[in-house]
Protein backbone atom coordinates (compact mmCIF):
# COMPACT_ATOMS: atom_id res chain seq x y z
CA UNK A 1 0.00 0.00 0.00
CA UNK A 2 1.53 3.57 -0.73
CA UNK A 3 2.34 5.48 1.99
CA UNK A 4 -0.42 8.09 3.01
CA UNK A 5 0.84 11.85 2.76
CA UNK A 6 0.08 14.19 5.37
CA UNK A 7 -2.41 16.74 3.65
CA UNK A 8 -4.37 20.00 5.15
CA UNK A 9 -7.74 20.67 4.96
CA UNK A 10 -8.43 24.43 5.48
CA UNK A 11 -11.67 25.62 7.39
CA UNK A 12 -12.66 28.95 6.83
CA UNK A 13 -12.35 31.74 7.45
CA UNK A 14 -15.51 32.18 5.71
CA UNK A 15 -16.91 28.35 6.10
CA UNK A 16 -20.33 27.10 7.11
CA UNK A 17 -19.73 25.29 10.21
CA UNK A 18 -18.63 28.62 11.81
CA UNK A 19 -20.40 31.50 12.27
CA UNK A 20 -17.37 34.10 12.90
CA UNK A 21 -14.65 34.33 10.28
CA UNK A 22 -11.27 32.25 11.60
CA UNK A 23 -9.64 29.80 9.78
CA UNK A 24 -8.15 25.83 11.07
CA UNK A 25 -5.45 24.45 9.53
CA UNK A 26 -6.46 21.02 10.09
CA UNK A 27 -3.35 18.32 9.17
CA UNK A 28 -4.91 15.17 8.42
CA UNK A 29 -2.84 11.57 7.90
CA UNK A 30 -5.91 9.73 5.99
CA UNK A 31 -8.76 9.91 8.44
CA UNK A 32 -6.72 10.96 11.39
CA UNK A 33 -6.39 14.22 12.39
CA UNK A 34 -2.17 14.83 13.09
CA UNK A 35 -1.73 18.98 13.63
CA UNK A 36 -4.27 21.57 14.05
CA UNK A 37 -3.39 25.18 13.55
CA UNK A 38 -5.02 28.03 14.55
CA UNK A 39 -5.29 31.76 13.17
CA UNK A 40 -7.03 34.07 14.36
CA UNK A 41 -7.87 37.96 14.12
CA UNK A 42 -10.24 38.23 11.28
CA UNK A 43 -12.25 39.94 13.90
CA UNK A 44 -10.17 42.32 16.18
CA UNK A 45 -11.83 45.51 16.72
CA UNK A 46 -9.48 47.21 19.65
CA UNK A 47 -11.99 47.43 22.72
CA UNK A 48 -9.36 47.74 24.63
CA UNK A 49 -8.24 51.14 23.22
CA UNK A 50 -11.30 52.11 22.55
CA UNK A 51 -12.66 52.51 26.14
CA UNK A 52 -9.69 54.20 26.97
CA UNK A 53 -11.14 56.90 24.90
CA UNK A 54 -14.68 56.79 26.58
CA UNK A 55 -16.02 58.12 30.02
CA UNK A 56 -16.79 56.19 33.37
CA UNK A 57 -20.43 55.93 32.32
CA UNK A 58 -19.74 54.40 28.33
CA UNK A 59 -17.90 51.83 28.93
CA UNK A 60 -19.93 49.27 29.56
CA UNK A 61 -21.93 49.86 26.81
CA UNK A 62 -18.44 49.29 24.64
CA UNK A 63 -17.68 46.32 26.40
CA UNK A 64 -21.15 44.88 26.27
CA UNK A 65 -20.32 44.94 22.31
CA UNK A 66 -17.30 42.65 22.65
CA UNK A 67 -19.59 39.57 22.42
CA UNK A 68 -22.96 39.09 21.49
CA UNK A 69 -23.67 35.94 23.70
CA UNK A 70 -22.28 36.90 26.92
CA UNK A 71 -23.37 40.59 26.78
CA UNK A 72 -23.71 40.80 30.48
CA UNK A 73 -20.53 39.07 31.36
CA UNK A 74 -18.09 41.65 29.74
CA UNK A 75 -20.18 44.66 31.44
CA UNK A 76 -20.74 42.28 34.69
CA UNK A 77 -16.88 41.99 35.21
CA UNK A 78 -16.34 45.39 33.84
CA UNK A 79 -18.50 47.64 36.29
CA UNK A 80 -16.72 45.32 39.23
CA UNK A 81 -13.54 46.80 38.31
CA UNK A 82 -14.19 50.03 38.09
CA UNK A 83 -16.40 49.95 41.23
CA UNK A 84 -13.21 48.14 42.43
CA UNK A 85 -10.96 50.70 41.89
CA UNK A 86 -13.29 53.54 43.16
CA UNK A 87 -14.13 51.60 46.20
CA UNK A 88 -17.97 51.62 45.32
CA UNK A 89 -20.29 49.16 47.63
CA UNK A 90 -23.51 48.30 45.38
CA UNK A 91 -27.14 47.81 47.26
CA UNK A 92 -28.30 44.43 47.84
CA UNK A 93 -31.42 44.98 45.07
CA UNK A 94 -28.90 45.25 42.21
CA UNK A 95 -26.63 42.89 43.39
CA UNK A 96 -29.65 40.52 43.00
CA UNK A 97 -30.98 41.51 39.69
CA UNK A 98 -27.28 41.54 38.31
CA UNK A 99 -27.29 37.73 39.08
CA UNK A 100 -30.64 37.41 37.14
CA UNK A 101 -29.75 39.13 34.04
CA UNK A 102 -26.23 37.07 34.49
CA UNK A 103 -28.69 33.88 34.40
CA UNK A 104 -30.37 34.39 31.98
CA UNK A 105 -27.94 34.87 29.85
CA UNK A 106 -26.29 31.96 30.87
CA UNK A 107 -29.12 29.85 30.28
CA UNK A 108 -29.48 31.12 26.82
CA UNK A 109 -25.78 30.81 25.46
CA UNK A 110 -26.03 27.00 27.15
CA UNK A 111 -29.13 26.40 25.05
CA UNK A 112 -27.51 28.41 21.83
CA UNK A 113 -24.85 26.17 22.15
CA UNK A 114 -26.65 22.96 22.78
CA UNK A 115 -28.71 23.47 19.52
CA UNK A 116 -25.54 24.37 17.46
CA UNK A 117 -23.88 21.72 18.40
CA UNK A 118 -26.82 19.39 17.72
CA UNK A 119 -26.43 21.60 13.62
CA UNK A 120 -22.82 20.55 13.68
CA UNK A 121 -23.81 17.02 13.71
CA UNK A 122 -26.33 17.09 11.23
CA UNK A 123 -29.13 16.79 13.59
CA UNK A 124 -30.89 18.97 13.10
CA UNK A 125 -34.09 18.34 15.55
CA UNK A 126 -31.93 18.96 18.55
CA UNK A 127 -31.22 22.88 17.22
CA UNK A 128 -34.81 23.33 16.66
CA UNK A 129 -35.45 22.33 20.22
CA UNK A 130 -32.92 23.59 22.20
CA UNK A 131 -33.60 27.03 20.60
CA UNK A 132 -37.41 27.13 20.33
CA UNK A 133 -36.90 26.89 24.19
CA UNK A 134 -34.37 29.83 23.99
CA UNK A 135 -36.74 31.79 22.90
CA UNK A 136 -39.05 32.74 26.38
CA UNK A 137 -35.63 33.23 28.22
CA UNK A 138 -34.93 36.05 25.37
CA UNK A 139 -38.58 37.67 25.99
CA UNK A 140 -37.42 37.34 29.77
CA UNK A 141 -34.30 39.54 29.24
CA UNK A 142 -37.00 41.62 27.11
CA UNK A 143 -39.13 42.56 29.74
CA UNK A 144 -36.61 42.64 32.46
CA UNK A 145 -34.20 45.36 30.41
CA UNK A 146 -35.64 46.22 27.46
CA UNK A 147 -33.86 44.00 24.91
CA UNK A 148 -33.69 40.82 23.92
CA UNK A 149 -29.64 40.82 23.54
CA UNK A 150 -27.33 43.62 24.66
CA UNK A 151 -28.82 44.59 27.64
CA UNK A 152 -27.61 48.09 29.02
CA UNK A 153 -28.61 47.13 32.06
CA UNK A 154 -25.39 47.59 34.48
CA UNK A 155 -23.57 50.69 35.25
CA UNK A 156 -21.26 51.66 37.84
CA UNK A 157 -22.62 51.07 40.89
CA UNK A 158 -25.56 49.33 40.57
CA UNK A 159 -28.16 48.76 37.12
CA UNK A 160 -30.31 51.00 35.20
CA UNK A 161 -34.05 49.49 35.69
CA UNK A 162 -35.91 48.24 38.87
CA UNK A 163 -37.37 44.76 38.32
CA UNK A 164 -40.91 45.87 39.84
CA UNK A 165 -42.81 44.10 42.17
CA UNK A 166 -45.98 43.00 39.62
CA UNK A 167 -43.31 41.68 37.57
CA UNK A 168 -42.02 39.08 39.55
CA UNK A 169 -45.51 36.38 39.73
CA UNK A 170 -45.75 36.37 36.04
CA UNK A 171 -41.62 35.77 35.56
CA UNK A 172 -41.31 33.18 38.18
CA UNK A 173 -44.88 31.45 35.66
CA UNK A 174 -42.21 31.75 32.91
CA UNK A 175 -39.67 30.28 34.94
CA UNK A 176 -41.74 27.33 36.02
CA UNK A 177 -43.07 26.53 32.15
CA UNK A 178 -38.94 26.88 31.72
CA UNK A 179 -37.83 24.38 33.93
CA UNK A 180 -39.90 21.73 32.64
CA UNK A 181 -39.43 22.07 29.07
CA UNK A 182 -35.48 22.25 30.57
CA UNK A 183 -35.52 19.01 32.17
CA UNK A 184 -37.21 17.39 29.45
CA UNK A 185 -34.75 18.10 27.12
CA UNK A 186 -31.68 17.35 29.66
CA UNK A 187 -33.44 14.09 29.62
CA UNK A 188 -33.91 13.49 26.02
CA UNK A 189 -29.84 14.53 24.85
CA UNK A 190 -28.88 12.44 28.15
CA UNK A 191 -30.91 9.61 27.20
CA UNK A 192 -30.61 9.95 23.30
CA UNK A 193 -28.61 6.76 21.98
CA UNK A 194 -27.58 8.81 19.15
CA UNK A 195 -25.59 11.75 20.77
CA UNK A 196 -24.38 9.00 23.05
CA UNK A 197 -22.83 7.09 20.24
CA UNK A 198 -21.57 10.53 18.86
CA UNK A 199 -20.45 12.15 21.54
CA UNK A 200 -19.37 9.58 24.47
CA UNK A 201 -15.45 9.20 23.94
CA UNK A 202 -14.73 12.01 21.09
CA UNK A 203 -12.66 14.85 21.65
CA UNK A 204 -11.47 13.89 25.14
CA UNK A 205 -9.78 16.67 27.43
CA UNK A 206 -7.85 15.02 30.22
CA UNK A 207 -7.63 16.81 33.58
CA UNK A 208 -3.98 17.35 33.34
CA UNK A 209 -4.12 19.00 29.77
CA UNK A 210 -7.18 20.88 30.98
CA UNK A 211 -5.05 22.18 33.84
CA UNK A 212 -1.80 22.56 31.54
CA UNK A 213 -3.69 25.00 28.90
CA UNK A 214 -5.62 26.65 31.54
CA UNK A 215 -8.84 26.07 30.62
CA UNK A 216 -12.07 28.11 32.12
CA UNK A 217 -15.46 27.64 32.54
CA UNK A 218 -17.43 24.13 31.44
CA UNK A 219 -14.62 23.23 29.64
CA UNK A 220 -12.68 22.71 32.36
CA UNK A 221 -15.56 21.46 34.78
CA UNK A 222 -16.36 18.57 32.45
CA UNK A 223 -12.76 18.00 33.00
CA UNK A 224 -12.74 18.04 36.62
CA UNK A 225 -11.24 20.46 36.77
CA UNK A 226 -13.44 22.47 40.00
CA UNK A 227 -13.39 26.30 38.75
CA UNK A 228 -16.49 28.82 39.07
CA UNK A 229 -15.60 32.48 40.37
CA UNK A 230 -19.34 32.72 41.51
CA UNK A 231 -18.24 30.17 44.34
CA UNK A 232 -14.48 31.21 44.48
CA UNK A 233 -14.40 34.45 44.54
CA UNK A 234 -18.23 35.23 45.46
CA UNK A 235 -19.51 38.69 44.00
CA UNK A 236 -23.00 40.67 43.35
CA UNK A 237 -25.77 38.06 45.18
CA UNK A 238 -24.12 34.73 44.46
CA UNK A 239 -23.24 33.78 48.58
CA UNK A 240 -26.48 34.46 49.29
CA UNK A 241 -28.14 31.88 47.21
CA UNK A 242 -27.86 28.13 46.96
CA UNK A 243 -26.67 26.60 44.40
CA UNK A 244 -24.56 24.03 43.02
CA UNK A 245 -20.99 23.62 40.96
CA UNK A 246 -21.58 21.42 38.38
CA UNK A 247 -18.27 18.98 37.82
CA UNK A 248 -17.81 16.02 35.78
CA UNK A 249 -14.53 14.41 34.81
CA UNK A 250 -14.82 12.43 31.72
CA UNK A 251 -13.39 15.42 29.43
CA UNK A 252 -15.40 14.29 26.19
CA UNK A 253 -17.84 16.32 24.65
CA UNK A 254 -20.93 14.66 25.59
CA UNK A 255 -19.63 15.47 29.32
CA UNK A 256 -19.62 19.00 28.43
CA UNK A 257 -23.02 19.10 26.69
CA UNK A 258 -23.98 17.67 30.09
CA UNK A 259 -22.46 20.09 32.03
CA UNK A 260 -24.19 22.75 30.51
CA UNK A 261 -27.20 21.36 30.87
CA UNK A 262 -27.27 21.07 34.36
CA UNK A 263 -25.66 24.22 34.93
CA UNK A 264 -29.33 25.83 33.21
CA UNK A 265 -31.37 23.95 35.41
CA UNK A 266 -28.82 25.56 38.53
CA UNK A 267 -29.12 29.51 37.05
CA UNK A 268 -33.21 28.72 36.99
CA UNK A 269 -32.57 27.44 40.60
CA UNK A 270 -30.75 31.15 41.73
CA UNK A 271 -33.15 33.41 39.20
CA UNK A 272 -35.91 31.85 41.27
CA UNK A 273 -34.25 32.29 44.63
CA UNK A 274 -33.01 36.13 43.56
CA UNK A 275 -36.34 36.50 42.61
CA UNK A 276 -38.25 35.97 45.81
CA UNK A 277 -35.51 37.76 47.87
CA UNK A 278 -36.02 41.11 45.65
CA UNK A 279 -39.52 40.82 47.61
CA UNK A 280 -38.24 41.65 50.78
CA UNK A 281 -35.76 44.88 49.50
CA UNK A 282 -37.17 48.29 49.26
CA UNK A 283 -37.99 49.20 45.27
CA UNK A 284 -36.09 51.51 43.62
CA UNK A 285 -32.94 51.22 45.38
CA UNK A 286 -30.75 49.91 43.09
CA UNK A 287 -28.04 52.75 42.23
CA UNK A 288 -25.35 53.79 44.57
CA UNK A 289 -24.17 56.59 42.39
CA UNK A 290 -20.68 56.95 41.41
CA UNK A 291 -19.67 60.29 42.23
CA UNK A 292 -15.26 60.68 41.94
CA UNK A 293 -13.52 58.94 38.88
CA UNK A 294 -11.36 56.24 40.54
CA UNK A 295 -7.89 57.14 40.96
CA UNK A 296 -6.87 52.87 41.49
CA UNK A 297 -6.61 50.57 40.11
CA UNK A 298 -9.22 47.83 40.19
CA UNK A 299 -10.13 44.48 39.15
CA UNK A 300 -13.47 42.93 38.40
CA UNK A 301 -13.60 38.80 37.65
CA UNK A 302 -16.97 37.13 36.41
CA UNK A 303 -17.78 33.46 35.83
CA UNK A 304 -19.14 34.00 32.11
CA UNK A 305 -21.20 30.89 29.93
CA UNK A 306 -17.85 29.91 28.72
CA UNK A 307 -15.44 30.39 31.40
CA UNK A 308 -13.49 33.23 33.87
CA UNK A 309 -14.26 36.95 32.33
CA UNK A 310 -11.29 39.25 33.71
CA UNK A 311 -11.39 43.07 33.29
CA UNK A 312 -8.96 45.37 34.41
CA UNK A 313 -8.85 49.12 34.97
CA UNK A 314 -6.61 51.65 35.88
CA UNK A 315 -7.63 55.42 36.17
CA UNK A 316 -6.47 58.47 36.74
CA UNK A 317 -8.69 60.53 38.51
CA UNK A 318 -9.99 61.76 35.08
CA UNK A 319 -12.97 60.78 33.25
CA UNK A 320 -11.00 58.50 31.50
CA UNK A 321 -9.05 55.33 32.74
CA UNK A 322 -5.55 55.16 31.57
CA UNK A 323 -5.48 51.52 30.87
CA UNK A 324 -8.17 48.97 30.28
CA UNK A 325 -7.46 45.48 29.99
CA UNK A 326 -9.91 42.50 28.96
CA UNK A 327 -9.30 38.35 29.29
CA UNK A 328 -12.14 36.59 27.93
CA UNK A 329 -12.21 32.75 28.76
CA UNK A 330 -12.02 31.49 25.52
CA UNK A 331 -8.17 32.04 24.27
CA UNK A 332 -6.95 29.53 26.62
CA UNK A 333 -10.46 26.91 26.24
CA UNK A 334 -9.73 27.38 22.02
CA UNK A 335 -6.00 26.38 22.21
CA UNK A 336 -7.36 23.22 24.64
CA UNK A 337 -8.42 22.07 21.07
CA UNK A 338 -4.62 21.45 19.80
CA UNK A 339 -4.59 18.38 22.61
CA UNK A 340 -8.47 17.40 22.12
CA UNK A 341 -8.66 16.67 17.96
CA UNK A 342 -5.65 15.22 17.76
CA UNK A 343 -5.45 11.34 17.37
CA UNK A 344 -9.56 11.58 16.19
CA UNK A 345 -11.33 11.09 12.74
CA UNK A 346 -11.82 14.39 10.71
CA UNK A 347 -15.00 13.90 11.66
CA UNK A 348 -15.40 14.23 15.17
CA UNK A 349 -12.90 17.57 14.30
CA UNK A 350 -15.90 20.09 13.78
CA UNK A 351 -17.64 19.20 16.93
CA UNK A 352 -14.83 18.69 18.97
CA UNK A 353 -13.75 22.38 17.79
CA UNK A 354 -17.32 23.40 18.79
CA UNK A 355 -17.38 21.58 22.25
CA UNK A 356 -15.80 24.42 24.32
CA UNK A 357 -18.08 26.89 22.72
CA UNK A 358 -15.51 29.16 21.32
CA UNK A 359 -16.15 32.73 21.06
CA UNK A 360 -13.98 34.17 18.79
CA UNK A 361 -14.98 37.44 18.96
CA UNK A 362 -14.13 37.98 22.74
CA UNK A 363 -10.71 36.52 21.70
CA UNK A 364 -9.08 38.33 19.33
CA UNK A 365 -5.42 39.41 18.95
CA UNK A 366 -3.52 40.74 16.18
CA UNK A 367 -0.26 40.65 15.62
CA UNK A 368 1.45 43.07 12.71
CA UNK A 369 3.96 42.30 9.52
CA UNK A 370 5.40 44.01 7.29
CA UNK A 371 4.36 43.18 3.73
CA UNK A 372 7.16 40.71 3.34
CA UNK A 373 5.65 38.52 6.46
CA UNK A 374 8.41 39.68 9.07
CA UNK A 375 6.66 40.23 12.53
CA UNK A 376 6.99 44.14 13.24
CA UNK A 377 6.55 43.43 17.09
CA UNK A 378 7.76 40.85 18.98
CA UNK A 379 7.60 39.69 22.75
CA UNK A 380 10.23 41.97 23.41
CA UNK A 381 9.27 44.65 21.84
CA UNK A 382 6.01 44.97 23.23
CA UNK A 383 7.46 44.44 26.86
CA UNK A 384 9.90 47.38 25.82
CA UNK A 385 7.01 49.47 24.51
CA UNK A 386 4.86 48.87 27.43
CA UNK A 387 7.92 49.69 30.04
CA UNK A 388 8.07 52.69 28.16
CA UNK A 389 4.60 53.94 28.30
CA UNK A 390 4.66 52.96 32.15
CA UNK A 391 7.72 55.23 32.29
CA UNK A 392 6.17 58.09 30.58
CA UNK A 393 3.38 57.76 32.72
CA UNK A 394 5.25 58.40 35.56
CA UNK A 395 4.68 54.70 37.15
CA UNK A 396 6.70 51.98 38.51
CA UNK A 397 8.86 50.07 36.07
CA UNK B 1 -36.65 35.96 -20.98
CA UNK B 2 -33.44 35.47 -19.41
CA UNK B 3 -33.78 38.87 -17.75
CA UNK B 4 -37.59 37.63 -16.34
CA UNK B 5 -35.82 34.41 -15.15
CA UNK B 6 -33.16 36.29 -13.15
CA UNK B 7 -36.00 38.50 -11.17
CA UNK B 8 -37.94 35.86 -10.60
CA UNK B 9 -35.18 34.02 -9.23
CA UNK B 10 -34.38 36.79 -6.94
CA UNK B 11 -37.97 37.49 -5.66
CA UNK B 12 -38.90 34.24 -4.56
CA UNK B 13 -36.81 32.33 -2.26
CA UNK B 14 -33.69 33.98 -1.41
CA UNK B 15 -30.68 32.00 -0.66
CA UNK B 16 -28.94 33.64 1.70
CA UNK B 17 -25.06 33.81 3.12
CA UNK B 18 -23.82 34.93 5.82
CA UNK B 19 -20.89 37.13 5.44
CA UNK B 20 -19.62 37.46 9.62
CA UNK B 21 -17.17 40.39 9.09
CA UNK B 22 -15.86 41.20 12.01
CA UNK B 23 -19.42 41.24 14.31
CA UNK B 24 -20.21 40.53 18.02
CA UNK B 25 -21.91 37.85 16.81
CA UNK B 26 -24.84 38.88 18.30
CA UNK B 27 -26.28 39.59 14.59
CA UNK B 28 -25.41 36.59 13.72
CA UNK B 29 -27.18 34.76 16.16
CA UNK B 30 -30.23 36.81 15.51
CA UNK B 31 -30.13 35.67 11.81
CA UNK B 32 -29.81 32.15 13.23
CA UNK B 33 -33.07 32.68 15.17
CA UNK B 34 -34.97 33.74 12.33
CA UNK B 35 -34.22 29.81 11.23
CA UNK B 36 -35.83 28.70 14.44
CA UNK B 37 -39.33 27.68 14.97
CA UNK B 38 -40.42 30.97 16.24
CA UNK B 39 -39.61 33.01 13.18
CA UNK B 40 -38.96 30.43 10.76
CA UNK B 41 -38.74 32.52 7.70
CA UNK B 42 -37.81 29.22 5.46
CA UNK B 43 -41.54 29.12 5.34
CA UNK B 44 -40.78 31.91 2.31
CA UNK B 45 -37.61 30.00 0.82
CA UNK B 46 -34.95 31.95 2.97
CA UNK B 47 -32.37 29.28 2.90
CA UNK B 48 -28.87 29.82 4.81
CA UNK B 49 -26.72 28.33 1.95
CA UNK B 50 -23.07 27.60 2.62
CA UNK B 51 -21.19 28.71 -0.25
CA UNK B 52 -21.37 32.44 -1.98
CA UNK B 53 -21.38 31.19 -5.33
CA UNK B 54 -25.75 29.44 -4.52
CA UNK B 55 -26.04 32.78 -2.77
CA UNK B 56 -28.74 35.60 -3.76
CA UNK B 57 -28.59 37.79 -1.12
CA UNK B 58 -25.48 38.69 1.14
CA UNK B 59 -26.12 39.56 4.79
CA UNK B 60 -22.66 41.55 5.97
CA UNK B 61 -22.80 41.98 9.39
CA UNK B 62 -20.20 43.66 11.53
CA UNK B 63 -17.36 46.50 11.18
CA UNK B 64 -15.27 45.11 8.23
CA UNK B 65 -11.77 45.52 9.96
CA UNK B 66 -8.54 45.41 8.17
CA UNK B 67 -7.70 41.82 7.96
CA UNK B 68 -11.47 40.48 6.73
CA UNK B 69 -12.18 43.16 4.22
CA UNK B 70 -10.08 41.38 1.62
CA UNK B 71 -12.53 38.00 2.39
CA UNK B 72 -15.20 39.97 1.80
CA UNK B 73 -14.46 41.84 -0.87
CA UNK B 74 -13.25 37.90 -2.40
CA UNK B 75 -16.93 36.25 -1.22
CA UNK B 76 -18.55 39.16 -2.95
CA UNK B 77 -16.18 38.58 -6.18
CA UNK B 78 -17.88 35.08 -5.97
CA UNK B 79 -21.31 35.11 -5.55
CA UNK B 80 -23.10 35.46 -9.34
CA UNK B 81 -24.21 38.86 -10.43
CA UNK B 82 -27.25 40.17 -10.10
CA UNK B 83 -27.17 39.79 -5.99
CA UNK B 84 -28.25 41.91 -3.39
CA UNK B 85 -26.26 42.89 -0.42
CA UNK B 86 -27.72 43.98 2.69
CA UNK B 87 -25.48 45.90 5.51
CA UNK B 88 -26.81 44.40 8.89
CA UNK B 89 -26.86 45.96 12.08
CA UNK B 90 -25.78 49.62 12.73
CA UNK B 91 -21.60 48.19 12.62
CA UNK B 92 -22.24 47.33 8.85
CA UNK B 93 -23.85 50.19 8.03
CA UNK B 94 -21.69 53.33 10.24
CA UNK B 95 -18.86 50.94 11.99
CA UNK B 96 -21.49 52.07 15.10
CA UNK B 97 -19.14 52.79 18.05
CA UNK B 98 -16.06 51.00 16.53
CA UNK B 99 -15.80 54.01 14.52
CA UNK B 100 -12.83 54.71 16.82
CA UNK B 101 -10.91 51.62 16.44
CA UNK B 102 -7.53 51.88 14.79
CA UNK B 103 -8.65 48.15 13.44
CA UNK B 104 -11.64 49.66 11.52
CA UNK B 105 -11.61 49.92 7.56
CA UNK B 106 -14.36 52.36 6.47
CA UNK B 107 -18.13 51.58 6.55
CA UNK B 108 -19.11 48.58 4.03
CA UNK B 109 -21.07 50.77 1.53
CA UNK B 110 -17.62 52.37 0.74
CA UNK B 111 -16.08 48.72 -0.07
CA UNK B 112 -18.66 47.56 -2.13
CA UNK B 113 -22.40 48.52 -3.22
CA UNK B 114 -25.58 47.99 -0.19
CA UNK B 115 -28.87 47.64 -1.44
CA UNK B 116 -30.58 46.97 1.54
CA UNK B 117 -29.46 48.83 5.35
CA UNK B 118 -31.21 47.00 8.38
CA UNK B 119 -30.56 49.28 11.30
CA UNK B 120 -29.94 47.99 14.90
CA UNK B 121 -28.06 46.49 17.60
CA UNK B 122 -28.61 44.01 17.09
CA UNK B 123 -31.47 44.75 14.63
CA UNK B 124 -34.65 42.86 15.70
CA UNK B 125 -35.69 39.47 13.96
CA UNK B 126 -39.07 41.49 12.70
CA UNK B 127 -37.03 44.41 11.57
CA UNK B 128 -34.78 41.69 9.48
CA UNK B 129 -37.70 40.22 8.07
CA UNK B 130 -38.89 44.01 6.87
CA UNK B 131 -35.19 44.21 5.35
CA UNK B 132 -35.49 41.38 3.27
CA UNK B 133 -39.12 42.40 1.70
CA UNK B 134 -37.47 45.90 1.11
CA UNK B 135 -35.08 44.23 -0.81
CA UNK B 136 -37.34 41.94 -2.83
CA UNK B 137 -39.43 45.17 -3.16
CA UNK B 138 -36.20 46.92 -4.49
CA UNK B 139 -35.18 44.20 -7.58
CA UNK B 140 -39.10 44.44 -8.80
CA UNK B 141 -38.65 47.72 -9.10
CA UNK B 142 -35.44 47.47 -11.21
CA UNK B 143 -35.40 47.56 -14.78
CA UNK B 144 -32.67 46.76 -16.44
CA UNK B 145 -32.10 43.44 -14.76
S1 LIG C 1 -24.62 46.01 15.16
FE1 LIG C 1 -24.53 45.62 17.36
S2 LIG C 1 -25.21 43.52 17.56
FE2 LIG C 1 -24.66 43.80 15.42
S3 LIG C 1 -22.52 43.15 15.28
FE3 LIG C 1 -22.54 45.36 15.66
S4 LIG C 1 -22.35 45.58 17.88
FE4 LIG C 1 -22.99 43.47 17.44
Amino acid sequence: MAELEPRVIPIGPFHPLQEEAEYFKLTVEGEKVIHLDIQLGYMHRGHGKICEGKTYDQIPFVVERICGICSTSHPFACVQAIEDAANIEIPPRAAYIRSIVGELERIHSHLLWLGLAGHFLGYNTVWMWAWKYREPVLEMCEVITGNRNHYAMFKPGGVRRDIEEGMIPPLLQVLDKLDKKLWMLTKAVLDDPVLHARLEGVGILTKEKAIEYSTEGPTGRASGVAIDVRKDDPHAAYDWIEWEEIVLTEGDVFAKAKVRLLECLESTKIIRQCLEKLKGLPEGDIDAKMTDPPDDEGVGRYEAPRGEVFHYVKGNGSMYPERYKIRAPSYMNIKSNEVAVLGGSVADAAITLAAVDPCYCCTERIAAFDTKGKLLHTWDDLVRLSREKTAKMGGGS
Amino acid sequence: MLKGIKKGALTRSLWVYHVAASPCNNCDIEILDLLTPRFDVERFGILLTGSPRHADLLLVTGMVNKKVLDRVLRVYAETPKPCVVAAFGSCAISGDLFVDSYNFAGPLDKHIPVDVYIGGCPPKPEAMILGVVRAIEKVKKLKDL
